[in-house]
């Protein structure tokens, strides 16, 4: 579904990607793993065109799409929960699902999807009228990825979902991850420094050291590997 | 006290204010969304009023009706400060999106010296006399000498102007995309919202506005010149930045608060000292509330 092919990505002169390749199936969830600034993030925005590589190229269902504008990719059905969430701090819980249905016009599914989102998230219904900037950042974290789920994304990549959240609200943010895996076929590509949290859930990860990627292995074999047992899983 | 007189300078005000705010909205959006104080923008408001003047000039020796001329001159402005405002983002602005704030600023100013010498040489620097567009209306005749007839039309073009946009903003698929580009423009592309495309229209609807500005004014004043955008750009600029600039209703209140002070300060006190209240009042409002009267607080931007 997804091929990176010889990524080169650049800050000015700093390289941050180098020489990436990946694959990421129909239905799948992959993880990519690594220390903080190993250019996971890169990666995402490279992959939604926020970036642009400057060699290699992006293929998403057979077509090219390193060259389009981020809305062009977006449209083709890729969605980013970017690292840090960006909730639209002035507009209302309301209005920041609404934006996650800009591209769409059947306007009966959003609907259903609007009922689906609030019955997985419950907390966000009942501040459905008030400022996202006045969230909680567990809050936020379920506002963002259901922003998401409105974009109804064919592939939707989490940077760091996990960040910064206690663990009662990690695990449930995980479940609701591993849900939308399952019920609606969506195929999940996850950033996470917990590793720990990420392969148990991944079919397949890869892991990412200073912009190049070292490993990738399924979720379990990674998880047992001694490697990333000493450097991710502080075992 | 007289309260006729009193009357009088509240409507004055008014007026000014109104007119101020048609060329602050062009300010506070463009800030709005992508931080840039467009020093151009007084420059625009110009360019519409010379396209009106050459326009109404055309039509009304052709022997047009005024109705007719006013539309038509009015439509071309639009189209024409529509068009300046849409070439200069893409020549001077988009190419520097990603620059020091300073190069853009060094650019807008480059630009509005540019306008105003290109007018200068492809017209005049003498003062041009602008035709009355706006009739004396006959219903209007009894409060003609509180609130003048022109003056009526510029308060209610720029009521009409205000509720347009307000439901531009809020309810349309555009205005939806501006509120969340001015927030968070990456967030806003990961979304799926055309960034350029919305960096675009707001410089198209800003210019509109400006012309309609200029048009009223200049047919109420009854003359332009290159360099009228010059100081009704400053004391706009001065009005978004009292309301709280990128605040849309800050804007205008902004430039009723510039209006009224402008206008009781001279009525009441002396008419040579109009723009030193003017500033003296922005100092003053500025030490109490730095980011303006409906600014939001410094945190604004992520
Ligand atoms: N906007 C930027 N400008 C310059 N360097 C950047 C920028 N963003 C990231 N980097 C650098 O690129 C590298 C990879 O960063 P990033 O992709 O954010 O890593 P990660 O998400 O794995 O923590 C880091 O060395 C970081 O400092
Ligand atoms: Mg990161």
């Amino acid at each position: 579904m997804l091929k990176l092919r010889n990524i080169e990505t650049f800050y000015g002169n700093i390289q941050a990607l180098k020489n990436i390749n990946m694959d990421v199936k129909e239905g799948e969830i992959i993880t990519l793993i690594g220390a903080n600034g190993a250019g996971k993030s890169t990666t995402l925005m490279t992959i939604c065109g926020v970036t642009k590589a400057r060699r290699g190229e992006v293929h998403f269902q057979g077509q090219p799409i390193h060259g389009m504008t981020p809305d062009k990719i977006v449209a083709l059905g890729i969605n980013q929960v970017p690292e840090g969430r960006h909730i639209f701090p002035y507009l209302t819980v309301m209005e920041n699902l609404d934006m996650g249905t800009f591209l769409r016009k059947d306007t009966e599914n959003i609907k259903k999807d609007l009922e689906y989102i609030f019955d997985l998230f419950p907390r966000l219904a009942e501040r459905r009228h008030q400022a996202g900037g006045t969230l909680s950042g567990g809050e936020q974290q379920m506002l963002a990825i259901s922003r998401a789920i409105m974009t109804r994304p064919k592939l939707l990549l989490l940077d760091e979902p996990s960040l910064g959240l206690a663990p009662i609200i990690v695990k449930q943010i995980f479940d609701i991850i591993k849900k939308i895996n399952k019920e609606n076929n969506t195929t999940i590509f996850l950033v996470e420094q917990n590793a720990n949290l990420a392969l148990k859930i991944a079919h397949r990860g890869y892991v990412m050291e200073t912009g190049s990627i070292t490993m990738s292995d399924t979720g379990e074999n990674l998880l047992s590997n001694e490697d990333v047992k000493k450097a991710y899983l502080g075992i | 006290m007289d309260f006729e007189y009193f009357a009088q300078l509240f409507l004055g005000g008014l007026t000014r204010g109104s007119i101020y705010a048609l060329i602050a909205l062009g300010y506070t959006m463009v800030y709005g969304i992508i931080e840039l104080i467009n020093f151009a923008h007084g420059e625009i408001y110009m360019i519409g009023a010379f396209t009106g003047l050459i326009i109404a000039s055309v039509f009304t020796m052709l022997g047009f009706p005024t109705l007719a001329v006013v539309v038509l001159a009015g439509m071309a402005a639009i189209v024409y400060s529509c068009a300046y405002g849409f070439t200069m983002e893409k020549i001077a602005y988009k190419p520097l999106r990603n620059a020091p704030r300073l190069s853009a600023l060094i650019s807008a100013i480059g630009m509005s010296l540019f306008l105003q010498n290109y007018v200068l040489l492809a017209q005049t620097s003498d003062f041009l006399p602008f035709p009355s567009l706006i009739p004396d209306f006959e219903f209007w005749e009894p409060y003609a000498h509180i609130l003048t007839s022109p003056e009526l039309v510029i308060i209610i073009t720029t009521v009409v102007v205000m509720i347009l946009l307000t439901f531009l903003i809020k309810f349309t698929q555009i205005g939806k995309a501006m509120r969340a580009t001015s927030q968070d423009k990456m967030m806003a592309a990961l979304l799926g919202i055309n960034v350029d495309r919305v960096i675009s229209v707001t410089f198209i609807v800003g210019s509109a506005t400006a012309a309609i500005g200029g048009i009223l004014i200049a047919s109420h004043i009854g003359q332009i010149n290159f360099y009228m955008g010059f100081i009704a750009g400053i004391k706009a600029f001065v009005a978004a930045v009292l309301g709280g600039i990128g605040s849309i209703p800050g804007a205008v209140l902004g430039a009723l608060v510039l209006g009224w002070t402008e206008s009781f300060f001279t009525g009441y006190i002396s008419s040579d000292y109009e723009d030193v209240f003017a500033f003296l009042f922005l100092v003053v409002i500025l030490i109490f509330r730095p980011s303006g009267i409906l600014g939001r607080a410094e945190t604004k931007k992520v």
